[in-house]
């Protein structure tokens, strides 16, 4: 137990683990917790970040949403509003179609009248001429009065 | 017990010896007894204490130099994390004690941390195992716990003083140094009084951080070895004997757990008191 050179070489051995450690040891593993430190505080940041944005697009989708809701009801009101012009149009469309089909007939019936008159009076006229031909036979000259018949026939 | 031969005195004594060797007339020669290394004088070396400091604290570097090989900044393995809790620890001890910048600090701090405790923790090896391992070797001593040699305790002391010394001057300069240790408390009347007791109080320092460290370790040590020879009394089938017998477990047990307080409470000590005196040496007034 007494002092001997123990003493220095202790000291030698000392300052060379104290130096080792100062230059290899201490300053990569104080590196590496700095390091992940910093990666925390970014990762914190960043979920802060996240969490702000989430809120921002949040209200802008509540807002978009919102003005889609006010244009689809305006879309619906004008949709059904030029539904019912459509179907006011096509009523008037009907009637006048209508109207003009009933005109058609009306005139066609009117043709058919004036045809099937026509028709009658000239075979009124046929048979009150074959009549009196009848009648006249004996009497009158057909040629000489069926000129005259002619005309009283246009009379009518 | 070694030897059944040996009295409880020469026991201690055997105990207490460390393996000092030296150069005599060209040959390696180790003492074999106290007065042999006495008579070596100052130029001889006490191997064992020598050796097991160098292997634990090249473990020590070793751990730590594979962490900080290639350090993670992600998730850390198991080794990386109980390095890293370790160097957390002392970072903020030396944040708490130490108020200047230095590069130096928590190196210094942190290796005499873990060196200590490592040392101090060899005293928990059973006293007779390791000086049996070397009987059988051919060496007659080995003291395992290094820091029950007080050459050991005094080199790291002494090494860490020379650092206090370099920095008061460092910083305060040669002349703000001198004035540090002349000029105070008693201003420039009181000058030799003054000088006096400022060196004192400088060369406390080492001699107390060594002295510590080291009567702690060797009294601990000192009473692992009287709780040894309780069971080595053993004579026959006795009363007596299966006493001291029963005795010895138990002793040995309840010291051995009470001395892993001392082991890393002394390691601490020791740091604390390292950065203390750095911080004091870096500080303008105090």
């Amino acid at each position: 137990m007494n002092i001997n050179a123990t003493l220095i070489a202790q000291a030698i051995m000392f300052a060379l683990f104290v130096w080792f450690c100062m230059s290899f040891v201490w300053p990569p593993i104080v590196g590496a917790l700095a390091a992940r430190q910093k990666q925390i505080a970014d990762g914190l940041a960043a979920a802060d970040r996240g969490k702000h944005e989430l809120e921002a697009s949040a209200k802008t989708a509540a807002l978009e949403l919102r003005a889609a809701k006010e244009k689809a009801t305006e879309i619906i009101g004008q949709a059904e509003k030029r539904a019912s012009e459509i179907v006011e149009e096509s009523k008037i469309q009907a009637k006048t179609e209508g109207d003009r089909i009933i005109g058609g007939a009306k005139a066609e019936i009117d043709q058919e009248v004036n045809r099937a008159k026509e028709g009658l009076r000239q075979q009124v006229a046929a048979l009150a001429v074959a009549g009196a031909e009848k009648i006249l036979r004996r009497e009158i000259d057909a040629h000489a009065h069926a000129s005259m018949l002619a005309t009283i026939a246009n009379e009518l | 017990m070694s030897s059944e031969t040996l009295t409880s005195s020469e026991y201690i004594r055997h105990h207490l010896q460390n393996l000092t060797c030296s150069v005599q007339q060209g040959h390696f020669h180790c003492a074999h007894s106290a007065d042999e290394a006495r008579e070596m004088g100052f130029w001889a070396l006490n191997v064992d204490t020598l050796l097991t400091a160098f292997v634990l604290g090249s473990l020590f570097l070793f751990f730590f130099y594979r962490v900080a090989k290639n350090p993670v900044a992600g998730v850390p393995s198991g080794l990386q994390n109980f390095v890293e809790w370790i160097i957390e620890f002392i970072d903020s001890s030396v944040r708490g004690s130490f108020t200047a910048k230095s590069n130096l600090v928590a190196p210094l701090a942190l290796t005499v941390f873990i060196w200590i405790f490592m040392m101090n923790l060899m005293d928990l090896i059973p006293i007779d195992w390791v000086p049996m391992l070397a009987a059988q070797l051919g060496v007659g001593h080995f003291k395992v716990v290094p820091t029950t040699d007080p050459n050991a305790t005094f080199g790291m002391s002494i090494s860490i003083f020379f650092i206090v010394l370099f920095y008061s001057i460092k910083m305060k300069g040669l002349g703000g140094f001198a004035a540090e240790l002349s000029l105070q408390p008693f201003g420039k009347l009181g000058l030799p009084a003054n000088l006096f007791l400022e060196l004192v109080n400088l060369i406390a320092k080492p001699v107390s951080l060594a002295l510590r460290l080291f009567g702690n370790m060797y009294a601990g040590e000192m009473i692992f070895i009287l709780i040894a020879i309780m069971g080595s009394t053993w004579a026959g089938f006795s009363l007596g004997s299966a006493t001291l017998f029963g005795s010895q477990i138990v002793l040995s047990l309840g010291w051995g757990i009470f001395h892993i307080l001392i082991v890393t409470l002394q390691a601490f000590i020791f740091m604390t008191l390292t950065i203390v005196y750095l911080d004091m040496a870096h500080q303008e007034h105090h």
